[in-house]
C-alpha cells in the first residue's frame, strides 16, 4: 500500500492507478465526433413512415469528441492482461503463444481479401489451404473425414451430436440417451440436451477416470453415445479408453471425443486408433489460433467413415487436381455455418501445423506435458492433489490444505493477480470436492523461467494462507479494482448506466 | 446447527416436512453453507410432477449451480415465490425457507430418508460432498 496521501487530489490521478469513468460520464451536450453532409434528397417525416416504430428512448447516448473516444478506449486497452504480457495458466483453455508469422500469413492480400463468392476455379489457393489443413487434421486424429465449418468448440460438439443423431435416424433407430462423465465440460450436457437427448451422468472412479463397471451397467440400446474428453478435465488420460469404446460399440453406440485437450495427444496418440467415432478440435487451443477477443474460434469435426454421408454440406472435393464444393449431399445435416467456417483460422492453423511439422508437433505435446508435470512436482507438497493419477498437459490441485484457514480456490486466484499472473481456472472440474479445484495448464509455450516465477508465487501464497490468511481473503491489493462483491453483483446487477 | 427432528433428509441435502399427504421441501443448512451466497432459485410451477430422487429445480450460488432433488414423488401444490426476489433467505434460514409443497404420491418412498440424527452423522462423516 502506498504511504502517499492522495485523498485531496480530485481532478487528476496518478497515471499508473488512473481510473477511467464510463464514456457516458464524459458526455457534454452537443459534442460530436462527426458532421453529416448536407441533405441532398427531399426530407421525409420518419414518424409518418414508421409510426410507432420510431425510437424516442435513445436519449442519453454519450456525446464526446473523436479524441475523447480514442483516449477512453486506449486507456481501457492498457488495463488488459494478455498472453503477450505474461502467463495465462487457465486450465482447460490451452492459452498458448499465437506465433506472429501466422498473422503475417493470414494478412497476405490474396487471402485477407478473397471474397467468399469467388467461383472455386478462381479460389484454388484458398481451397488448397482448407484441403491441406483438412488432410493434416485427419492424419493427426486418425479419422476418415472432417468438416471445417463449426465456428467454435461447442459449435463443433453440437455438429458432432447432430451427426450421431442423423446416423441413428438413417438406421431407423430412436436412441434417447447420451452418457456424460461427471468430470465433463459443462458444454457437453448442454449440447446433448440441445440436440434433444436425455443426459445420463456417468460417475468417475477414485482415479478420476470413467468407472468401467458403471459404464457397463448403464450402457444399453437406448444410449446413442458417450461424450468423453481425453485426457479428461483432470488432465488424466483414460487408460482404458479402448475398453470404453468396445463397451459402446458392442451395444451399437458411438464414442464422441471432446478434443479440448488434444494438446496432450498430437503426434503421440490418435483418437481414431483408440475407437473414437466423432470428435471436434479447437483450432484456437491446440493449433494456436487466437482466443476470445483475438478470435474467432474454430471447431472442426472429424469423423469415421460411417458418419461421412451426414457431414455438413458443402464438402470439399478434388477432381483431376482441381478443388470444388459438392452440394449434392442428400443425407447431410445441412450447413452449420455461413460460407466455409472461419477461414482466417484455417490459414493460421495450417501455418502452425506446417511450421512445426510432425516432429515439432510431437515436441510441442511433450513440452506441454513436461511443463504441467514440472508445476505438479514443485507444488505438490503445498497444494493437495485430489487425484493421484499421472498428469498430462494440465494439473489439478485442490484448496483442501488452505481451506482449513478459510482460504478457498477463488481467494488464491485473486491473490495471484497481485503477483502479476492471470488466475488459473477455479472450481472446475466439479468432481473435485467442495468446488475446490485449482486447475493449471501452462502449455508448451512457457519457458522454465516463467514457470519458476509462477511456482514461487503459488508457494508464497500457500505460505500466506497458513501465516496471514487475511492477506489472501482481501486480495487483490495491487489491482486497479479491488475485491468485487460478487453476491450483490449477482443478486442485484446494475446492467445499464443511468444519469 | 440443529436439524429439525420433525423433518426427513436426503443424501443430496434436501429436507421434507410431512403433514398428512403434504410434503414441504427445502435444502438443509449444511447445503446452504457449502453452496455459499445463493443468488438464484429456480422452481417448478404449481401442478408440475416431481419424481423421487430426480431434479425438480436448481439453486445457484456465486460458486456453482446445483440441482434440487425431490425427496418423494408427487404433484407441486405451492411454490415459495418469495425466493425469486429474496434468495438470500435460504442462507439465513434454510430450514424455515421452504421451496415447494407437494401432494405426496407414495408415502412408502419416505421410509428411505434419513432422520435428523442420521443426517447429522452423515454430514459429519461424508463431509457432505
Amino acid at each position: 500500500m502506498s504511504p502517499v496521501d492522495n485523498s485531496r487530489i480530485k481532478k487528476v490521478r496518478q497515471h499508473i492507478s488512473q481510473n477511467e469513468g464510463l464514456i457516458f460520464e464524459k458526455s457534454s451536450p452537443g459534442k460530436a465526433a462527426y458532421r453529416l453532409s448536407a441533405l441532398d434528397v427531399p426530407e421525409v417525416d420518419a414518424e409518418s413512415l414508421l409510426g410507432a416504430q420510431v425510437r424516442d428512448d435513445l436519449d442519453g447516448m454519450p456525446e464526446v469528441s473523436e479524441f475523447e473516444i480514442i483516449r477512453h478506449f486506449t486507456r481501457l486497452s492498457t488495463w488488459n492482461y494478455a498472453i503477450d504480457l505474461g502467463m495465462y495458466p487457465l486450465g482447460s483453455c490451452t492459452m498458448k503463444y499465437n506465433a506472429r508469422v501466422n498473422e503475417v500469413v493470414v494478412r497476405m492480400d490474396g487471402l485477407a481479401n478473397a471474397h467468399p463468392y469467388l467461383p472455386p476455379e478462381m479460389a484454388q489457393g484458398a481451397l488448397r489451404i482448407m484441403k491441406t489443413l483438412a488432410d493434416c487434421l485427419i492424419e493427426i486424429c486418425g479419422m476418415d473425414a472432417i468438416t471445417l465449418q463449426p465456428a467454435a468448440g461447442a459449435h463443433g460438439e453440437m455438429t458432432g451430436i447432430m451427426l450421431i443423431h442423423a446416423y441413428f435416424d438413417n438406421k431407423g433407430e430412436k436412441r434417447k440417451k447420451i452418457l456424460i462423465p461427471d468430470s465433463a465440460h459443462g458444454t457437453n450436457p448442454a449440447t446433448a440436451a440441445m440436440c434433444g437427448y436425455t443426459v445420463e451422468n456417468l460417475r468417475s472412479n477414485d482415479q478420476g477416470m470413467v468407472d468401467i463397471e458403471a459404464l457397463a451397467a448403464q450402457m444399453n440400446e437406448d444410449v446413442a453415445g458417450l461424450m468423453l474428453t481425453n485426457p479428461n478435465t483432470l488432465g488424466v488420460f483414460e487408460t482404458e479408453i479402448h475398453k470404453i469404446a468396445d463397451l459402446l460399440h458392442t451395444k451399437g453406440g458411438l464414442l464422441y471425443m471432446d478434443g479440448a485437450n488434444m494438446n496432450a495427444l498430437v503426434g503421440k496418440v490418435r483418437p481414431g486408433d483408440f475407437g473414437v467415432d466423432v470428435m471436434h478440435l479447437n483450432l484456437h487451443k491446440t493449433f494456436s489460433t487466437p482466443h476470445g477477443g483475438g478470435g474467432p474460434g474454430s471447431g472442426p469435426v472429424a469423423i469415421k467413415k460411417h458418419l461421412e454421408p451426414f457431414l455438413p454440406s458443402p464438402i470439399l472435393i478434388e477432381k483431376g487436381g482441381k478443388l470444388s464444393f459438392d452440394y449434392n449431399r442428400p443425407k447431410s445435416i445441412g450447413r452449420v455455418k455461413a460460407w466455409y467456417g472461419n477461414f482466417g483460422m484455417h490459414v493460421r492453423a495450417l501455418a502452425y501445423t506446417l511450421a512445426n511439422g510432425p516432429d515439432g508437433l510431437r515436441q510441442t505435446t511433450e513440452d506441454a506435458v513436461l511443463n504441467a508435470n514440472y508445476i505438479r512436482e514443485k507444488l505438490k507438497d503445498v497444494y493437495e492433489l485430489p487425484f493421484n493419477a499421472p498428469s498430462m498437459h494440465e494439473v489439478v490441485f485442490s484448496h483442501k490444505l488452505q481451506a482449513a484457514k478459510g482460504v478457498k480456490t477463488g481467494d488464491i486466484a485473486k491473490r495471484l493477480i497481485d503477483y502479476g499472473f492471470h488466475p488459473y481456472t477455479t472450481a472446475f472440474p466439479l468432481v473435485v470436492a467442495d468446488h475446490g479445484a485449482i486447475m493449471i495448464e501452462p502449455t508448451e509455450s512457457e519457458p522454465k523461467e516463467e514457470l519458476d516465477l509462477f511456482i514461487d508465487a503459488m508457494r508464497e501464497i500457500a505460505r500466506e494462507a497458513q501465516e496471514s490468511p487475511e492477506t489472501i481473503l482481501t486480495a487483490p491489493h495491487t489491482a486497479r479494482v479491488k475485491r468485487m462483491d460478487e453476491t450483490t453483483a449477482n443478486r442485484k446487477p446494475i446492467l445499464r448506466w443511468k444519469p | 446447527m440443529a436439524y429439525p427432528a420433525a423433518y426427513r433428509y436426503t443424501k443430496e441435502h434436501e429436507w421434507i416436512k410431512v403433514e398428512g399427504d403434504t410434503g414441504t421441501i427445502g435444502i438443509t443448512d449444511h447445503a446452504q453453507d457449502s453452496l455459499g451466497d445463493i443468488v438464484f432459485v429456480e422452481l417448478p410451477k404449481v401442478g408440475a410432477e416431481v419424481a423421487a430422487h430426480k431434479a425438480f429445480g436448481t439453486v445457484e450460488s456465486v460458486k456453482a449451480v446445483s440441482e434440487l432433488f425431490a425427496p418423494a414423488s408427487g404433484t407441486v401444490t405451492a411454490v415459495n415465490e418469495d425466493l425469486a426476489s429474496a434468495p438470500e433467505k435460504v442462507n439465513s434460514d434454510a430450514h424455515g425457507s421452504w421451496m415447494i409443497k407437494i401432494k405426496i404420491k407414495d408415502a412408502g418412498e419416505l421410509s428411505g430418508l434419513m432422520s435428523a440424527a442420521d443426517y447429522e452423522k452423515y454430514v459429519a462423516e461424508e463431509g457432505g460432498n
